[in-house]
C-alpha cells in the first residue's frame, strides 16, 4: 500500500479506534496510533492497562471487537509469556513452525543449527543452539524468545516486557539489537516497566491508561517521573522507601559453605532479624540456585544451613514451608501460580492448613483474606474467583507475592519481586517488603535491576561463580563496588 | 453463572435424554426401570469416582477393570477360610475385597509417585500383571460365592452405595483440602510443590482410593452375581470410568474436576446403552453411539473453555 505520511516516512502498522473486550469490561477503548518505518515506539501503562492485549489483536490471538488493525508487512512478536517448547532444542524452538527444509521436505539441521547460533551471537547470549531448553537458565530462554522473534524476515517486531529478567549488560546488547533493526528501515513497539529504559532506547512513548491511550509524545521531552505521572494519573514522588537502619536482632539463618552441585559452589552468609540482604551477581552465578538449595528444591551437597541457631536438614519444598521459609519464584508461569485457579484458591495454596476447621475449607474465610490482599496490592481483577490467567503479567505477580505471605513465614526469599509491576505497584510492593522486614522477617531479595537492590537494601552479598565474592554495605555499597566484585576485574 | 452452567451442563444432558426416552419408549416410563438403570450404572459409576480423582491430579488408571476382578476373585477365593457362619463369611469377603482393592491401588500409587512411572505405562502394566494373577487364582474359570448371606447385599443397597460414595466424593473434591491439592497437582505440579504440598502423597493417595473402590464394585458385583468371572468381569471398565469422566467434564489434562459431573456422566453412558436395547438397535452399533458421545461432550466443553 504504502501509506506515507508527512511524504517522508512510510507506515508499517496503522491501528485505528481499536476496540476489544474480554466478556463486559472495555480492555480497548478506541485506541489509535501509527507506527513509522525507522521508529522504536515505547508502550507504557499500569498493570491491566491493556498492553499485551493490544499486542495480540495486532497479532490476531484476540478478536477485537471494533476498529482496524491496518498492516501489510511481517510483524514478528514477543509474548510476555514464554511460548517455548521444553523438550526441544534451543534452535529448535527458534525455528519452531518456520522450519528451513531441503529437498524432499527434509529438515535442514546444520543450517538451523547454524542461523540460530549467529542469532544468538547478534544478541551476545551465550547459549548453544543445541542445547536442550529444559538446561536453560531464564534468562537464557528469554533470549531464546526474543531470537525467535528477531530471526524472522519482519518489518514490524513488538516486544512485551522483553527485559525484566535480563541484567543491564543484557538489555544493553537487546537495545543495540532494535536500534540495529530500526536502522535499518524497521519498526519496533517496546513494553516495558523500567520507564528509564524505555526514555533511554525510544522515539516516541505511547502512554496508555485503562485502555484509552492517553499520550504519545517524543521520549526526549519527558523524564522518568513525568512519564510514570502520565500512567497513572497522578504524581509520582519517591520511587523507594527510606532505607530501614541496620537489622540489630537476631540471627535467623546462617548459611555456612552451603554447596549445590556446579552451579552453589560455597556460599556464606547470616541473616538477622528484620534485616533485608540484597543478593546480586551476574547471570550464572548461581543466585537463584542458591535460592532454590534454600527451599529443599535443589539438593545440598554441602555445608550446613542454622535456622534460630539451629542445625536443620531441608529436603523438601514442604520442608521449607514447614520451617517458614517462603520463596516467590522468578518464574512465575512454571512454578509460581496456578492459571487454572482463582485468585483466592492461589492465595491460601501453601497456607491452606489455616483456613480449615474440622477438615473443611471455610471459603467465607479463604475469600476474606483474598480480598484483603486484592485491597492491599491493588490487585486488577474481577473478584476473588476470578482465574488467574484472565489477570494481566503484574497483577498475576502480585498474587504470587501474596500467596507466599499468606503463609507468616519467618524468611522470605525474593527473586525479582517486581518483576513486570508497574511502577506504582512496585512503590506498593517495596512499601510492603520495608514493612514486612520492619514486623521481623528476615528478607533476601536476589534482583538484577541494580537501582532497586541499592534502594532496598542495607547489606548486598555478591556472588560471582557459584561463591560468595564479598559484602557490601554503608559507603562501599554502590553499583561500581558491586560489579567489580560481580565480574572479579581488579581496580 | 458459567460455574453453574459447567456444573448442570451434563444433568442438563441427561435430563433431555431420558425426556426423549420417555416419549419414545414405554418402558422408560416404568419406575423399576430406573432402578434397574442405577444398579447397572453402580458397578462402574463407583470406579468412575475414583478414577476422577485420579484424572483430576494429571493421572491416568487403566487398571481398574483387572483390579476389580482380582479383588473379586481375591474375596472370594479366601473367605471360606474365615468359616464360620454366612455372616461373618459376608464380612470377611468384603473386608478381603477392599483390602486387596487398596493394595492393587497401593502398588499402583507407589510406580507412579515413588519411582515415578509415567501413569499411563504403570496402570498398563498393573493391568496385564491384575488380570493375570486373577486368573491364576481362579484357573482362568469363575469362582462361585456359595454364601446365602449375599443375597442381602440388593440392588437398593448397590444403588445406596453409589449415592453414598459419590455424596463423600464430591465433599472431599470441593470442601477438604485433600481435593483442593488434588486439583493443584493436576494444574501444575510444580507449582503445587514448590507451594509446599506433598505431591507424591497425593498422588499416591488418588490411586490407592480408586483400588479401594474396585474393590467395593467387585463386592457388590460378587453378591449379585453370586460369584465373580475371572475372565470376563470388569473387561473395558477402565474405558468405561475414563469415559464417564471426560463426559462429565473432568479436564483430561487435570486441574479441574467434577464429581457430579462423572455421576451423570455414568447414568447417561448407562441411560443410552440401555435405550439403544429398547430400540432394538444392533448391539455391534452401540459403542459407535457411545464413542461419538463422549467426542461430541468433549467438543462441546472445548467449545466453552475457549468462548470464556
Ligand atoms: N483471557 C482473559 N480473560 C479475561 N480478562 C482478561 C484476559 N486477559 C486479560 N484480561 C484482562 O484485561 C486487562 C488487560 O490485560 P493486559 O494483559 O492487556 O494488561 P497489561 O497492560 O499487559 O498489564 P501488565 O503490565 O500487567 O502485563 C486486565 O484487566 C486483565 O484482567
Ligand atoms: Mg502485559
Amino acid at each position: 500500500m504504502g501509506t506515507m505520511d508527512d511524504g517522508r516516512r512510510k507506515i508499517l502498522l496503522d491501528i485505528d479506534a481499536l476496540k476489544c473486550s474480554y466478556g463486559a469490561d472495555m480492555v480497548l477503548d478506541g485506541v489509535s496510533f501509527s507506527l513509522h518505518a525507522g521508529e522504536i515506539l515505547g508502550l507504557v501503562g499500569e498493570n491491566g492497562a491493556g498492553k499485551s492485549t493490544l499486542v495480540k489483536c495486532v497479532m490476531k490471538l484476540v478478536k477485537p471487537c471494533g476498529g482496524r488493525v491496518v498492516c501489510d508487512c511481517r510483524v514478528a512478536a514477543i509474548h510476555q509469556e514464554f511460548n517455548l517448547v521444553r523438550d526441544l532444542r534451543v534452535y529448535e524452538n527458534i525455528f519452531l513452525g518456520r522450519e528451513l527444509r531441503g529437498r524432499c521436505g527434509l529438515l535442514r539441521r546444520s543450517r538451523m543449527r547454524r542461523l540460530a547460533a549467529v542469532e544468538l551471537e547478534k544478541l551476545g547470549a551465550a547459549v548453544d543452539p543445541d542445547a536442550k531448553l529444559t538446561d536453560l537458565s531464564i534468562s537464557e530462554r528469554q533470549m531464546v524468545e526474543i531470537a525467535k522473534a528477531t530471526i524472522v524476515d519482519s518489518a514490524v517486531l513488538i516486544m512485551d516486557e522483553p527485559s525484566t529478567l535480563l541484567n543491564a549488560e543484557e538489555t544493553g546488547r537487546l537495545f543495540a539489537v532494535m536500534r540495529g533493526f530500526r536502522d535499518a528501515g524497521g519498526a519496533v513497539i517496546y513494553i516495558s516497566h523500567k520507564l528509564g529504559e524505555v526514555l533511554a532506547v525510544c522515539d516516541r512513548v505511547a502512554v496508555l491508561r485503562d485502555g484509552v491511550l492517553v499520550d504519545v509524545s517524543p521520549s526526549g521531552a519527558l523524564t522518568p517521573v513525568e512519564l510514570a505521572g502520565k500512567m497513572v494519573g497522578r504524581e509520582l514522588t519517591c520511587l523507594f522507601p527510606a532505607k530501614l537502619p541496620p537489622a540489630e536482632g537476631e540471627w535467623v539463618m546462617k548459611a555456612e559453605d552451603v554447596r549445590a552441585g556446579a552451579a552453589v559452589r560455597g556460599v556464606s552468609f547470616e541473616l538477622r532479624r528484620g534485616g533485608i540482604l540484597g543478593i546480586a551477581g551476574l547471570a550464572g552465578s548461581g543466585r537463584s540456585e542458591l535460592a532454590e538449595t534454600i527451599c529443599g528444591i535443589r539438593r545440598m551437597t554441602g555445608g550446613t544451613l542454622r535456622l534460630f541457631g539451629r542445625a536443620v536438614k531441608i529436603t523438601s519444598a514442604s520442608d521449607a514451608a514447614a520451617h517458614g521459609i517462603a520463596f516467590l519464584t522468578e518464574d512465575r508461569q512454571e512454578s509460581g501460580i496456578l492459571g487454572d485457579f482463582t485468585v483466592a484458591e492461589n492465595v491460601t495454596l501453601s497456607s491452606l492448613r489455616r483456613y480449615l476447621s474440622c477438615g473443611f475449607i471455610r471459603f467465607g474465610r479463604e475469600n476474606a483474606a483474598a480480598a484483603d490482599y486484592i485491597g492491599k496490592f491493588g490487585v486488577k481483577c474481577r473478584g476473588t474467583g476470578d482465574l488467574l490467567r484472565n489477570l494481566s503479567g503484574g497483577n498475576q505477580q502480585k498474587v504470587a507475592i501474596a500467596k507466599n505471605l499468606d503463609n507468616r513465614p519467618h524468611v522470605f526469599i525474593f527473586d525479582e519481586p517486581t518483576r513486570g509491576v508497574d511502577v506504582a505497584a512496585r512503590r506498593d510492593i517495596y512499601d510492603f517488603i520495608h514493612d514486612l522486614a520492619a514486623s521481623g522477617v528476615a528478607c533476601l531479595m536476589i534482583c538484577s535491576d541494580l537501582e532497586e537492590l541499592l534502594g532496598m537494601c542495607g547489606r548486598v552479598m555478591v556472588m560471582r561463580e557459584g561463591r560468595t565474592a564479598g559484602f557490601l554495605s554503608g559507603g562501599e555499597l554502590n553499583e561500581q563496588e558491586i560489579i567489580y566484585l560481580a565480574t572479579g576485574v581488579e581496580r | 453463572m458459567r460455574k453453574i452452567f459447567g456444573v448442570l451442563g451434563p444433568w442438563l444432558a441427561l435430563a433431555l435424554l431420558l425426556a426423549v426416552c420417555m416419549i419414545g419408549e414405554a418402558s422408560f416410563r416404568n419406575p423399576m426401570n430406573y432402578v434397574m438403570l442405577g444398579r447397572q450404572a453402580a458397578y462402574t459409576g463407583i470406579i468412575a469416582l475414583g478414577m476422577t480423582l485420579v484424572i483430576a491430579a494429571g493421572g491416568i488408571d487403566l487398571s481398574v477393570g483387572s483390579l476389580f476382578a482380582l479383588s473379586g476373585v481375591t474375596a472370594l477365593e479366601l473367605a471360606p477360610e474365615f468359616g464360620g457362619s454366612p455372616g461373618i463369611g459376608l464380612l470377611a469377603a468384603a473386608v478381603l475385597a477392599v483390602g486387596a482393592g487398596l493394595l492393587g491401588g497401593a502398588v499402583n500409587g507407589a510406580l507412579v509417585a515413588v519411582w515415578k512411572v509415567p501413569p499411563f505405562i504403570a496402570t498398563l502394566g498393573t493391568m496385564s500383571i491384575f488380570r493375570s494373577l486373577g486368573l491364576y487364582f481362579a484357573d482362568a474359570g469363575r469362582v462361585a460365592a456359595d454364601n446365602p448371606a449375599f443375597s442381602l447385599v440388593s440392588g437398593d443397597v448397590t444403588i445406596a452405595m453409589l449415592v453414598g460414595f459419590a455424596a463423600l466424593f464430591t465433599v472431599m473434591l470441593n470442601l477438604t483440602a485433600f481435593g483442593r491439592h488434588v486439583c493443584a497437582v493436576g494444574s501444575n505440579e510444580k507449582v503445587a510443590l514448590y507451594s509446599g504440598i506433598h505431591t507424591g502423597r497425593i498422588k499416591f493417595m488418588t490411586y490407592l482410593l480408586t483400588g479401594g473402590l474396585c474393590g467395593v464394585s467387585a463386592m457388590l458385583w460378587s453378591a449379585r452375581l453370586n460369584g465373580i468371572s475371572s475372565s470376563g468381569d470388569g473387561m473395558g471398565y477402565e474405558l468405561d470410568a475414563i469415559a464417564a469422566v471426560i463426559v462429565g467434564g473432568t479436564s483430561m489434562s487435570g486441574g479441574r474436576a467434577s464429581m457430579s459431573g462423572t455421576l451423570a456422566g455414568v447414568l447417561l453412558l448407562v441411560t443410552i446403552s440401555s435405550a439403544l436395547v429398547a430400540w432394538g438397535v444392533s448391539p455391534n452399533l452401540q459403542n459407535t453411539v457411545k464413542g461419538a458421545v463422549i467426542i461430541i461432550a468433549v467438543l462441546f466443553q472445548y467449545k466453552k473453555g475457549v468462548g470464556k
